[in-house]
């Protein structure tokens, strides 16, 4: 189920003086299983190429295939291509819209031409999947908190069972509780599920923990791809980019600076604490009075 | 007396049926005593729905209180038949900046609030004028809104409430939709009004980073404050934060589990220097 784009541009009002190029000549394979994040500072092109990954926007050059298959071709099913790439948007609150949460989330299985019996038990299964809790299901979604909508929308997507999830910023405005728990369910999915997970998101901390693989755009171009680790080893030029790397990694670099021979390319609190007291325990440092069973963990 | 004081405030939501009837009621804020002096920078936490939003909104009498007093600057808000008095006093930023913009351009959005109270015309460009130079937003008092990133658009709403010159800025998850640049630019902006100008500023975040140059914390939970301290005193206690649906600063977090993995630091590392020199004496 992978998708491909090949030298896409897309140009915002040609021909007028407002004329932007928000993606620049983007070649990109997206094979199938990943969890990709992307990241790219306000106006970089981020959400401008998502769009593209599902046909919600036409580019205005080059070419987007989905399984080998140009998605623009003529004939094309792009109904099919929008249900199997699924698309979570920045405001979940903007994407509900039915009288109560079961409903909504059905909307999705019966446009593709379910019953309401079939879509029930697929709203029913994503619901659950997500984490949102049954006996909530009859209330209204603007009774909901915003980590209810976003989960409410997340599932309204997954019970079209998609290939590949799109998720633009799922955690904004979530407290660090909920954006845990959302993270975590997204993971959880993807390793049960097996799908494509595109995650864009402004916590570095977030897709340190998370991805495998991260795309940095930079006024319309991927400037980055490769693994969190690599592209945050390269942190003075996201800096100038308007990112930043993990607070972890700062840390890290800043303890090496000052004479402790620790990993400076770790992004998460878990790979600094391992690499931190290795480098003690080496020093055979007084600090140290912990038995080795706590490297473990 | 502070500038912003609570004394048992309480509030409930209520839901009315399709007659008018009030339904059923929702506590939002519970017992809350606040006391906060002037030139302070108070930071409030609490997960999503413990309140804290509700509370801010009293703190510019948007809402009132269902019970208790709430006084800004020594008026009781609940007895002031002129709420918008108020409203200059504390001004309010909300998360989303492309709600809270109205100009088409920079300049007249900023000063909109100044020229909505009646002051004069020329002194109504020397209060933009000063706005737009204290949030470093000059240089864009000539472009449309629109083009502005969101960091750029909130400093322009800080500068439309700081042209009405408040003594108290009430910000509400001002950072929530910036990217890492937008957000170190509000976060400095808002620093420095507190530093230069001695605006009072209640700050509501999610991001635990930004809290740690607070002179006071205080943590929701459940529409009552459960926890109030320094900065220091509060990211101690990272188990308790964790019941509460937070966080703390990764820096905290990492010496905390080195903590317990037996290295001798203290508790309570808010920054990068603090855990160097705890780590490489």
């Amino acid at each position: 189920m992978s998708i491909e784009l090949k030298n896409v541009m897309y140009t915002y009002s040609p021909g007028t003086s407002y004329e932007i190029h928000a993606l620049k000549d983007i070649d990109l394979n997206i094979p199938d299983g990943q969890f990709i994040g992307v990241i790219g500072h306000t106006g970089s092109g981020k959400s401008t190429l998502i769009q593209h990954l599902n046909a919600l926007i036409r580019p205005t050059s080059g070419t987007i295939l989905y399984n080998g298959e140009d998605i623009w071709a003529d004939k094309y099913d792009r109904k099919t291509l929008r249900s199997e790439v699924g698309l979570v948007f920045q405001y979940p609150e903007h994407q509900l819209f039915e009288s109560d949460v079961l409903s909504d989330v059905c909307f999705g299985p019966m446009n593709q031409g379910k019953t309401r019996e079939e879509a029930e038990a697929e709203a029913r299964k994503a619901l659950s999947q997500v984490g949102f809790k049954e006996k909530n299901y009859g209330k209204s979604p603007f009774e909901l908190s915003g980590g209810q909508k976003k989960r409410v929308a997340i599932a309204g997507v997954l019970a079209m069972n998609p290939k590949i999830l799109i998720l633009d910023e799922p955690t904004a405005g979530l407290d660090p509780k909920g954006r845990d728990d959302i993270l975590d369910q997204i993971a959880e999915l993807h390793a049960a599920r097996g799908i494509t997970i595109i995650l864009v998101s402004h916590s570095m901390e977030d897709i340190a923990k998370y991805v495998e693989r991260l795309i940095v755009m930079n006024h319309g171009e991927t400037v980055f791809d490769d693994t969190p680790k690599a592209v945050f080893s390269h942190y003075k030029e996201l800096e100038t980019m308007g990112l930043a790397a993990p607070q972890i990694t700062y840390i890290m670099h800043a303890l090496k600076e000052h004479g402790l021979d620790v990993d400076a390319d770790a992004t998460t609190v878990e790979e600094a604490k391992r690499s931190i007291l290795a480098v003690l325990n080496e020093n055979k440092s007084a600090l140290l009075k912990a038995e080795g069973g706590c490297l473990d963990d | 007396m502070g500038i912003i004081k609570a004394f048992k405030l309480g509030f409930d939501y209520l839901k009315y049926d399709e007659d008018g009837n009030v339904q059923d009621t929702q506590r939002a804020v519970n017992d809350v005593n606040l006391d906060i002096e002037a030139g302070e920078f108070v930071a409030i936490l609490g997960h999503n729905g413990s309140g804290k939003s509700t509370l801010a909104k009293h703190l510019n009498a948007l809402l009132l209180p269902t019970e208790g007093t709430l006084w800004i600057d020594d008026t009781v808000t609940s007895q002031e038949p002129e709420l918008w008095k108020l409203r200059q006093k504390a001004g309010m930023v909300f998360q989303n900046p492309d709600n809270q913009i109205i100009g088409t351009v920079v300049e007249e959005d900023v000063g909109f609030g100044p020229e909505n109270m009646g002051v004069p015309t020329e002194k109504i460009w020397k209060r933009v004028d000063e706005s737009l130079q204290k949030t470093g937003m000059t240089a864009y008092r000539h472009h449309s809104p629109n083009k502005l990133s969101g960091g750029q658009k909130q400093r322009v709403a800080i500068a439309g409430v700081m042209a009405m010159r408040p003594k108290c800025i009430v910000l509400d998850e001002p950072t929530a939709m910036l990217d890492p640049n937008g957000r170190r630019e509000v976060l400095e902006a808002v620093k420095e009004l507190n530093r230069q100008e001695s605006v009072t500023v209640i700050l509501i975040t999610h991001y635990m980073e930004e809290v740690i140059h607070a002179d006071r914390v205080y943590v929701m939970d459940g529409g009552s404050i459960v926890m109030e301290g320094t900065p220091k005193e509060i990211f101690s206690k990272v188990d308790t934060l964790k019941h509460y649906r937070l966080d703390v600063p990764q820096v905290t977090l990492l010496a905390h589990e080195l903590r317990k993995s037996g290295v001798d630091i203290p508790e309570g590392i808010l920054t990068t220097e603090e855990l160097v020199s705890a780590l490489c004496q």
